[in-house]
């Protein structure tokens, strides 16, 4: 298996851990990876609300350097699978508009998107591609005990029609994997909310309000921790974890990890390999064998 | 469920006699094609006529049957229940981001009010009456065409993760009624509504979480009307806020790199005078910093990069 990695901006950015972690996970699971580097940013929707076009050029480019490659996409980031599944559509979806974006995709950059490549999200790839059957055999390290909220976000599951969730207004694909690696899944109501990181910037307060409602879920409903598939939910979730806290007046201390950190845990790799000590709400104490 | 008999379990509330809400249990027989509001209906005429529900058309166009089945905002008389049966169970609330007035009707006073602060009406550039109607071409009408199916049922607005937080926020059936108006050839008062609505509470709070979108039983669909806003405001210079900033703060560093710079785009942002906001922003920065989950002090660029370059080098000619 073999799949052309697609990092975004946030894991080689903030999130650095997360593709150390996808590297570690991946290889455990023999799963070959090429790293697209040279992949622009996928405009996280806000390239799109300026200039739709350019942001859909940006994204066909992408898709073209998939198909050079011969290989399907992996997403790490929900936002980025969201986005392009999203652009996909739109532009297959459209003849006349898809002869014009490569109109300008080959004077540009000398490419063309044919439309062949498939667009999947890591834990999509571990769900369909490989089967939680054969991750199962993987673990080594069963997460025994340990409870985990899973928080999807928004891009995992909206607008419908672009995720392949069975049941996407009450989904179970994340507590399976969970469930698959030993570990114990914890449904609490927030956990397809928004974690409000797309307006951090423009309203904080409401931006911090939103991930503190999931924290305070997650935790009531008895979390030791919490999983992501999303880098951004991650950094609203983990790295303002403290302000949240004071805004809520609640103490929370919920660690937050990527969905591969969690994998590569159960397959073997140590918590040091998968830089769990950059996260500000340290996990170390929640994932102590008790 | 083998003999077709469903259960739903209503949140029932009289805010005169009760303290809280509470679920009350009844049981239908099933029968094929049968809509929510059918049983409703059922319901109320041969087990319990206190039930209040509010309907009238039956058909999908008056917008007053929304509620939430199994927790989320749908329109009961367009709903068939055979599709939201979960075993055996359907569960009945009213809808949200709303004040109970009994059972399943709710006050929808402040849905009202945010629609009012768009000014829901045709300001035309000249108060003069023309002799005959003001025309519309086909082309032109198909710009409103989505915003214009709105039925103003509710459905996105109780499910809009934002009005969750903060009941200021314009909300998505408010912004989507703005658009109908922004994009209307006959309004004239288009400059001043994008000012307006690129404030606190207008297009720029809304954080893309889709449920608007999802939920919507129309073709309104909220969040590509509110992103069709977000263009028209940015084409048109409206860029004096932080929405706009952080766009563009997007737009430079991915033109010029291919990736976003983490470190940037924050102060471009909050605004490099902006001394409070950057002050803001400290905390976390040092926080990141400390534990080294900082972005790296030189961003990186894609390979190949000048291709990104050229894209971008034809931004504004790109926006036709
Ligand atoms: S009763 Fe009119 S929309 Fe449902």
């Amino acid at each position: 298996m073999k799949y052309a990695l697609y990092t975004g901006c946030v894991a080689k950015g903030a999130g650095r851990e997360l593709l150390a972690a996808t590297y570690k996970a991946c290889e455990k699971l023999e799963i070959e990876l090429d790293e697209m580097t040279d992949a622009a940013c996928c405009g996280a929707g806000v390239i799109g609300e300026d200039n739709p076009m350019v942001a859909d050029l940006l994204n066909a480019r992408t898709y073209s350097l998939a198909e050079e490659r011969g290989l399907d996409i992996m997403n790490i980031c929900t936002t980025c699978q969201g986005v392009h599944v999203k652009t996909r559509r739109k532009i297959d979806a459209d003849e006349k508009y898809k002869a014009r974006l490569n109109t300008e995709l080959e004077k540009e950059t000398g490419r063309e998107y044919a439309g062949t490549v498939k667009i999947k999200h890591f834990y999509e790839i571990l769900l369909h591609d490989y089967g939680l059957d054969r991750l199962k055999e993987k673990v080594v390290k069963p997460l025994t005990g340990l409870k985990v909220a899973s928080f999807y976000g928004c891009y995992a599951t909206r607008p419908p029609e672009v995720n392949e969730l069975k049941n996407p207004d009450d989904p179970d694909e994340l507590e399976s994997i969970v469930t698959a690696l030993g570990a114990t899944p914890v449904k609490y109501d927030e956990r397809l909310k928004c974690c409000g990181f797309p307006i951090l910037m423009m309203n904080k307060r409401n931006s911090m309000q939103l991930s503190g409602n999931a924290l305070s879920g997650a935790k009531k409903a008895g979390a030791d921790i919490m999983v992501t598939p999303c880098p951004l939910c991650h950094l609203n979730l983990d790295a303002y974890q403290p302000e949240i806290e004071s805004q809520i007046d609640q103490k929370l201390a919920l660690p937050i990890l990527h969905i591969p950190q969690l994998v590569a845990l159960a397959l073997g790799v140590s918590e040091k390999e998968l830089r769990i000590q950059t996260h500000i709400v340290r996990p170390e104490g929640a994932l102590a064998p008790a | 469920m083998s003999n077709g008999e469903v259960t739903f379990i209503i949140e029932r509330f009289d805010p005169e006699k009760d303290t809280a809400p509470y679920p009350q249990e009844y049981k239908v027989i099933l029968e094929p094609g049968q809509t929510l509001l059918n049983c409703l209906n059922n319901i109320k005429w041969t087990q319990d006529q206190t039930l209040a529900y509010r309907y009238s058309c039956g058909s999908a166009i008056c917008g007053s049957c929304a509620m939430r089945i199994n927790g989320k905002a749908v329109l009961a008389c367009k709903t068939q229940v055979s599709d939201c049966v979960k075993d055996g169970v359907i569960r009945l609330a009213p809808i949200g981001n709303t004040k109970v007035v009994r059972d399943l009707v709710v006050d929808l006073e402040p849905f009202w009010n945010a629609l009012k602060r768009v000014r829901p009406y045709l300001t035309p550039d000249s108060q003069d009456a023309p002799e005959k109607e003001r025309e519309q071409t086909a082309e032109e009408f198909s710009k409103i065409d989505p915003s214009t199916t709105c039925i103003m049922c509710g459905a996105c607005y109780s499910d809009c993760n934002v009005l969750e937080v903060d009941n200021q926020f314009l909300g998505p059936v408010a912004l989507a009624k703005a658009h109908r108006f922004i994009f209307d050839s006959r309004d004239g008062g288009g400059h001043q509504r994008l000012t307006e609505i690129s404030e606190t509470n207008g297009i720029w709070d809304c954080t893309h979480c889709g449920e608007c979108t999802t939920r919507c039983p129309t073709e309104t669909k909220p969040l590509s009307r509110i992103e069709e806003i977000k263009v028209k405001a940015m084409a048109e210079g409206h860029h004096g806020n932080a929405g706009a900033r952080h766009v563009l703060g997007f737009r430079e560093t991915v033109g010029r790199r291919g990736l976003l710079d983490e470190n940037y785009l924050p102060l471009r942002t909050v605004g490099f005078f902006n001394i409070p906001g950057l002050l803001s922003i400290m905390p976390v920065g040092l926080r990141m910093m400390w534990r080294g989950k900082n972005p790296p002090m030189i961003p990186h660029y894609v390979d190949k990069v000048g291709e990104v370059n050229n894209i971008f080098a034809r931004f504004e000619e790109f926006r036709k």
